[in-house]
């Protein structure tokens, strides 16, 4: 406790800057993952080419991942970008199998009402099968702000400042309290980013919050299946 | 370019290859690690994922337990044990069963909920007993699950365990963490090559393991119904319209 109180100011200029590292993969990450998920649920053979190389992507470790960023950024090796775009990359391979589940979650029946009541494709992918399928695309999106939290913790390891740099200086100077205040700050900042998700989902999707027998157990089917890895 | 060829040559180079600092013998102490890890994980998450599962009892702390451990940093939890039990394996070795027990612990519960309730009902209409249903129908149909989150466990692991090194608990992360020190890119590419081609080819060997040991008959259940059904009761099928209520 007394490390943590003459240390308050180091700990929440960190926690600035691991948040700063984390918030665009976050977003980016999503934003890349709409298309790519809608592209990988409309067809079937591109489902199985897209989700194959996205879990291979997945698959490469961290820090490996970090070491071969400046080579194919051509970034300085210290560059937070390395670790930025690295993270966007984990993102994605985590993202799109969400939205791919979320839009093929989306009722058939109504997006043939859609079309019947002279919706065009455009229209109908932003007005019915994006909203519809909000609850899943939320579900994966909080896994990846989880997850994405916890990583950028490894950037410290290669010279990218974040809360980590509280692990390795704590290691470096065996200050165990110094190394715990490093993990309850990164488990805040998930919560935080947690339940800010959640509340941009009752801001966004108000009606989820009624409907919740079937697309619950969709969304809480989807969670387990990004968990496991299961599924095609 | 260049820096890639450098890093394949340190790989090639033979006073890197073999003895007790070699890359074969890290990389074989990764392995170690890994299947080490998974199998104690495996030994405390498959019985209680099983008894989660079976009763559906605790099923939401188990959600919950899984899904808040990825925001848990493995590299703090990894240099706090490191700080109690000194630096060397052990550490290490803590810090990813603690890793490898959630997915295995989600793929267990999960494959024991995929089961089809009606199955269950009739394996116990047919006179089984609760072992029998749990040894005979659940287990086998919920192993695609099962092993579905033990590989995502080794994948995991195999990944986390480069940060081993960091604690002097060896593997191939050693490399890593030595070449930074020296800024020697060339070893610290080359370490992360084979960090990398050991993940892919564990990957591969377990996407084909996870076809093989399904039983036949069994089928991963796809989200079928979540793609085709109605979420509303179809007129057709039944709710009659009822007047004067």
């Amino acid at each position: 406790m007394r490390w943590l109180e003459s240390n308050l100011g180091l700990v929440w200029d960190l926690m600035l800057t691991h948040m700063s590292l984390c918030i665009p993969p976050i977003i980016i990450g999503f934003l890349i993952s709409i298309p790519i998920g809608w592209i990988a649920n409309r067809y079937r053979l591109t489902r199985g080419v897209i989700l194959v190389v996205l879990g291979l992507l997945y698959t490469i470790p961290s820090i490996p991942l970090f070491i071969f960023m400046p080579l194919i950024l051509g970034t300085p090796q210290l560059s937070s970008l390395n670790v930025v775009v690295a993270l966007t990359i984990y993102a994605v391979a985590l993202m799109v199998r969400s939205a791919s589940d979320g839009l093929g979650s989306v009722d058939k029946d109504v997006l043939q009402a859609a079309s019947a009541m002279g919706y065009s494709g455009w229209q109908r992918f932003w007005r019915v099968e994006l909203p519809l399928s909000g609850p899943v695309l939320l579900a994966g999106l909080r896994v990846v702000s989880a997850s994405t939290v916890s990583l950028a913790t490894i950037g410290s390891v290669i010279g990218v400042t974040s809360l980590g740099y509280l692990f390795i200086n704590g290691l470096q100077r065996r200050i165990p309290a110094e190394v715990l205040t490093g993990i309850v700050s990164v488990l805040l900042i998930a919560v935080v980013f947690d339940l800010l998700l959640v509340l941009l989902g009752r801001l966004v999707l108000p009606w989820s919050r009624r409907d919740r027998s079937v697309r619950a157990k969709t969304v809480a089917r989807s969670r387990t299946a990004v968990l496991t890895g299961a599924g095609s | 370019m260049n820096l890639i060829e450098q890093g394949f040559a340190w790989i090639l180079d033979p006073e890197n290859i073999s003895g007790p600092s070699g890359w074969v013998a890290r990389l074989l102490e990764q392995l170690a690690y890994t299947f080490g890890a998974v199998a104690i994980a495996a030994v405390i998450a498959v019985p209680l994922g099983y008894l989660v599962g079976h009763t559906g009892k605790g099923r939401d702390i188990a959600v919950s337990l899984s899904g808040g451990f990825r925001a848990l940093p493995s590299l703090g939890l990894l240099i706090l044990l490191a700080l109690g039990l000194g630096i060397g394996f052990r550490a290490p070795l803590v810090t990813f069963v603690i890793l490898a027990i959630p997915p295995i612990l989600a793929g267990a519960y999960a494959g024991f909920e995929a089961v089809d309730r009606r199955t269950i009902d009739a394996a116990r209409a047919i006179g089984m007993t609760e072992w029998q249903v749990v040894t005979r129908v659940e287990v086998p149909l919920g192993l695609p699950l099962l092993i579905g989150g033990l590989r995502s466990s080794v994948l995991q692991v195999v990944a986390t365990a480069t940060l081993a090194g960091y604690v002097a608990g060896g593997a191939l992360g050693a490399f890593i963490f030595e070449a930074f020190a020296l800024r020697d890119y060339p070893q610290a590419l080359g370490a992360s090559i084979l960090v990398t081609a050991l993940a892919l080819v564990l990957e591969g060997i377990f996407a084909l393991l996870q076809k093989l040991v399904v039983p036949r008959g069994v089928v991963v259940k796809e989200q079928r119904e979540v793609r085709s059904r109605s979420s509303r009761t179809r007129a057709v099928m039944g709710t009659p319209i009822r007047e004067g209520k």
